[in-house]
């Protein structure tokens, strides 16, 4: 939150839809409770826009790898404009869960439905165009600049031989523009710093033009400033009617920017939920362990948890 | 990043003129990268354009590069015979033989994201000779059947590779690893099979596996030709899924790539050339692996460039080629060369890969 253009820009954000938007249901009132609230909250205030049918949902959903399961039947509905964080312990699932989301892992049993589709009946490309992903690794090929790699996400609205529309290039400088790259447009992605280079790949998963967009851990090895950045980022185009799934191991950050918690353990989803009702001392020293009191984020009045001396 | 902790609005200006006046080896990020490869692209053709036609022109009845074009044009009878009838297959086969290698190779190096991933190392070309030798040994002598073991044992290979290298989806590093693997059994299965065969057969085996393009006239040219020109525009389908793939198995899952139907089909493809052109011309070696580094270097593409790996090892195999008929009192197969040139190459890229990845 160092940058001034970012942090206006959020608020600009926050100021056209929390203006317009009506108030979301105990939300305030729970977060009161602990203390101060009413503060900004950035991204929280997209979800006015949320309605009640589910985007994603997993049915039943028998997720494993190989001999190994993960989740023996999970259930969980994405809300469709919502900014859903799936928090958890380390190898709860939460990553699995995405994968599922993503296509990247088909359920032995169960399904994951788009708006109560299966998601295994469609055909790749088809889902490409309705899901995007910023997944946990990928390689750029040396010697690729910015716009060729972003130019690699409109490969589902390409045909078998690779067709360059005017379309592709609008939607490309549209990507390069929200992730503010256009001025690093022709430069290799090798020479990129390692925010610059998550940003690219943000933008890459943006020139798919999808209405959900999923995060595996998308802040992940960034120093701090960077991670809020993105998250600001991704508020954006949350604010902007995109329904955003992300997995974050940061609570504070979680709770900041999640309009809906997924709190998973052992493979199941424990609760979910705005994250001011959820996030409680009580849930947070059960699923992780961590004795801890919850107190109001100085700055945003959403649950803050500091652990205990142990 | 260390100095400005803000977005790229204020790291974008300082890093872009720092980009202007770069002096670091190998450093790209111009302004117009598209139009710095296609210039690079255009260099090297006319570079195989020239070699051709001086090529053309060597011999024991010299004609200069004017002649040379005169005759293709369909000039003087004794000039043109030379030329169309006695060089430009042998000319014509290294481009076009050279251009499937490249192709082949750059289809496995950004298959395996890894230099060493090419067809003669990981045990196709091994395989198409051992075919060649099983034909001449049970006394097949045509050119014909020679070419056809060879592309059957190519072809067989190359699915025993695959499948042994197979466990949840093929992965660059297994396959190389087995394909080398691979390569040694064959290469003790060859040796067996000569050290068995009758004297004049082993020499027969033996010449042919070193590697030539002596014996390549029309005849011969004309059906690999159209095998290749029925490869071109599956190797233009495979190209967009396998950019994809470079991403990485999820990124390229999630932009829509079946990425296991993908990458059998480039293994397909990619045998199927390498195939070809050994049952024309023999095991070639090392052009494979080599020109497609050599393009990505020329043009700074992006990843391992296809057309311009196939211009690159048409010229490189024409280049060996013209050195091998000239380079002793006796013209040596063209694999000898190639087998020398491509060595000292392999050495180098091994001791810079181990250099790297410790």
């Amino acid at each position: 939150m160092t940058d001034p253009t970012d942090a206006s820009g959020a608020d600009g954000a926050d100021g056209a839809f929390g203006a317009g938007g009506p108030a979301r249901p105990g939300a305030d009132d729970a977060t009161g409770a602990p203390g101060a609230g009413g503060a900004a909250r950035p991204g929280a205030d997209g979800a006015t826009g949320a309605s009640g049918a589910p985007r994603l949902s997993a049915r039943a959903a028998h997720l494993a790898y190989d001999r190994r399961t993960v989740s023996a039947g999970v259930d969980v509905d994405v809300r469709d404009g919502s900014f859903t964080v799936i928090v958890g312990p380390n190898a709860c699932g939460k990553s699995t869960l995405l994968r599922a989301f993503a296509r990247l892992l088909k359920p032995r049993s169960g399904a994951v439905l788009l708006d109560g589709q299966d998601l295994a009946g469609l055909a790749p490309k088809q889902a490409a165009r309705r899901i995007g992903l910023l997944p946990q690794t990928s390689t750029a090929p040396d010697g690729i600049t910015v716009a060729e790699l972003v130019a690699r996400g409109r490969y589902p609205h390409q045909g078998l031989f690779r067709q360059w529309t005017d379309a592709d290039r609008a939607a490309v400088d549209d990507a390069l523009a929200q992730t503010d790259l256009v001025d690093l447009a022709d430069r290799d992605v090798d020479e990129l710093s390692g925010g610059q280079r998550q940003r690219v790949w943000v933008a890459t998963a943006l020139a798919q033009q999808t209405e959900v967009l999923l995060l595996d851990e998308p802040t992940t090895y960034l120093d701090v400033a960077h991670q809020y950045d993105l998250l600001d980022l991704f508020a954006r185009l949350h604010a902007g009617g995109t329904t955003v799934v992300a997995v974050l191991h940061d609570l504070a950050q979680a709770a900041r920017y999640a309009t809906d918690l997924v709190v998973m353990r052992d493979g199941d989803v424990v609760a979910t939920g705005a994250p001011a009702d959820v996030l409680t001392e009580e849930l947070v020293e059960r699923v992780f362990d961590l004795p801890c009191v919850v107190v109001p984020d100085p700055v945003t009045g959403t649950p803050l948890v500091v652990p205990r001396r142990r | 990043m260390s100095g400005a902790p803000g977005s790229a609005t204020t790291t974008a200006a300082p890093a872009r003129d720092a980009g202007a006046t770069r002096a670091r080896p190998g450093g790209r990020g111009g302004r117009h990268p598209r139009l710095r490869r296609r210039t690079a692209l255009a260099v090297l053709c006319a570079v195989a354009l020239v070699v051709a036609v001086v090529a053309l022109g060597l011999g024991d009845y010299p004609l200069s590069p004017l002649e040379v074009l005169r005759a293709l044009a369909g000039g003087d009878g004794f000039a043109s015979t030379i030329v169309l009838q006695w060089r430009l297959p042998r000319v014509l086969a290294a481009l076009v033989l050279g251009a499937a290698l490249g192709v082949s190779g750059a289809l496995f190096q950004s298959l395996t994201r890894n230099p060493l991933g090419s067809p003669d190392v990981i045990g196709f070309a091994t395989g198409s000779y051992t075919g060649a030798i099983v034909v001449i040994v049970a006394g097949g002598t045509s050119w014909a059947a020679t070419a056809g073991g060879a592309l059957v044992g190519g072809i067989a290979t190359a699915l025993v590779v695959y499948l042994l290298a197979h466990r949840r989806g093929v992965a660059g590093l297994r396959l190389i690893v087995v394909g080398i693997a691979v390569t040694a059994l064959l290469h003790s299965v060859n040796s067996w099979l000569l050290l068995r065969a009758r004297t004049e057969v082993a020499l027969t085996a033996n010449f042919w596996g070193s590697g030539s393009l002596a014996l390549v006239g029309w005849q011969q040219l004309v059906p690999a030709l159209v095998a290749l020109a029925v490869l071109a525009p599956l190797v233009a389908a495979v190209a967009p899924p396998l950019r994809q793939l470079e991403l990485g198995d999820d990124a390229a899952r999630a932009h829509g790539t079946r990425v296991e139907g993908a990458r059998l089909a480039v293994v397909v493809v990619g045998v199927a050339l390498t195939a070809v052109v050994t049952a024309v011309s023999g095991p070639i070696a090392f052009v494979a692996l080599a020109a497609p580094q050599l393009a990505r270097r020329v043009t700074r593409s992006a990843g391992v460039p296809l057309v311009a790996s196939a211009v690159t090892a048409g010229v490189l195999l024409l280049v060996a080629d013209v050195v091998a008929q000239r380079i002793g009192t006796s013209p040596v197969p063209v694999g000898l060369v190639t087998l020398v040139l491509g060595g000292g190459y392999l050495l180098t890229l091994l001791a810079r890969e181990t250099r790297r990845s410790r």
